[in-house]
């Protein structure tokens, strides 16, 4: 029980943290990252950097384990192709984000932060969530 | 510490938490064997994806979000924050998820953990969605709309 419950929470726990820490939470912050014609705030720049370095160590490890630490095996994306929903969902998601300068985790983690403006935006993104399975159920 | 040119930025915290999230992400990754892609997990938690992690692991990952941050929160005596109107965050929760349902990703999946492993889609998605909020701050910064309260 333990086993199954405490390695995702403590994930969980460990990137909200980095989220708050890295200025993340405040979308005043985020907005003035995407200000780059404006007054440019390159933090965010100084986020994604130290993210990505931690996990480019992480995928030189994960080729050379045959499974996870606390599971059967690894499920992994493979998908290589480009296509039009890729782009254009990604640039849908890109107008939301610079609009309210909130992302889904953020989003989350700001529930502690200004609960009635962060539980505002996440049920509207569950909410688009679901629109578009709807849409693909019906189609 | 601060850059020359830019008081605001916070480039020591920011390359902090930048290191938390990765390691989060490699716990993700080396310890279950997934990818911390936070809006995947959040449709999975919901039901609203069928796919990936077990619903108990989706729902402790979202749980620990606003725990981690909260604990930072009280250990820094409070975060400076301000967020949209309603109206823009309805709007902007809409397109964020109708968007990272459709382009399979968001900051996190694609930015973080895509990037970092040189997937093709997700470099394409990152830069698609980088481009895509800095020309949609450009334009409102343009027309003088304050989205901030």
């Amino acid at each position: 029980m333990i086993k199954r419950i405490l390695p995702p929470l403590l994930s969980g726990a460990l990137f909200g943290a980095g989220l708050a820490l890295g200025g993340m939470t405040n979308p005043a912050r985020v907005r003035g990252f995407l200000d780059l014609f404006g007054s440019w705030d390159p933090t965010l720049a100084f986020v994604m950097g130290g993210a990505v370095i931690v996990m480019a160590i992480a995928w030189r490890f994960q080729p050379k384990m045959a499974q996870p630490f606390f599971s059967d095996a690894f499920s992994l994306p493979s998908r290589t192709d480009l296509t039009p929903r890729l782009i254009g969902g990604s640039a849908l998601f890109g107008i939301g984000w610079g609009v309210a300068g909130l992302c889904p985790g953020p989003g989350m983690a700001a529930l502690v932060i200004d609960p009635l403006s962060a539980a505002i935006f996440v049920a509207a993104m569950l909410a688009g969530m679901f629109l578009v399975r709807l849409t693909e159920g019906a189609g | 510490m601060t850059i020359l040119g830019f008081p605001d930025a916070a480039p020591a915290a920011g390359l902090g938490g930048g290191i938390l999230i990765g390691l989060a992400a490699a716990m993700m990754l080396l310890g279950a064997g997934r990818i911390a892609g936070v809006s995947g997990i959040a449709a999975r938690a919901t039901g609203i994806s069928d796919s990936g992690m077990s619903r108990s692991s989706a729902w402790m990952f979202l749980l620990g979000l606003p725990l981690g941050a909260g604990i930072v929160a009280l250990m820094s005596g409070g975060l400076d924050a301000q967020f949209a109107s309603p109206v823009f965050l309805i709007v902007a929760g809409l397109l964020v998820g109708i968007g990272t349902r459709l382009g399979s990703g968001c900051t996190s999946g694609h930015g973080v953990c895509g990037v970092s492993r040189l997937s093709k889609r997700s470099v394409v998605a990152t830069a698609t969605f980088m481009a895509a909020g800095i020309a949609t701050v450009a334009i409102m910064n343009g027309f003088g709309l304050e989205v901030l309260r």
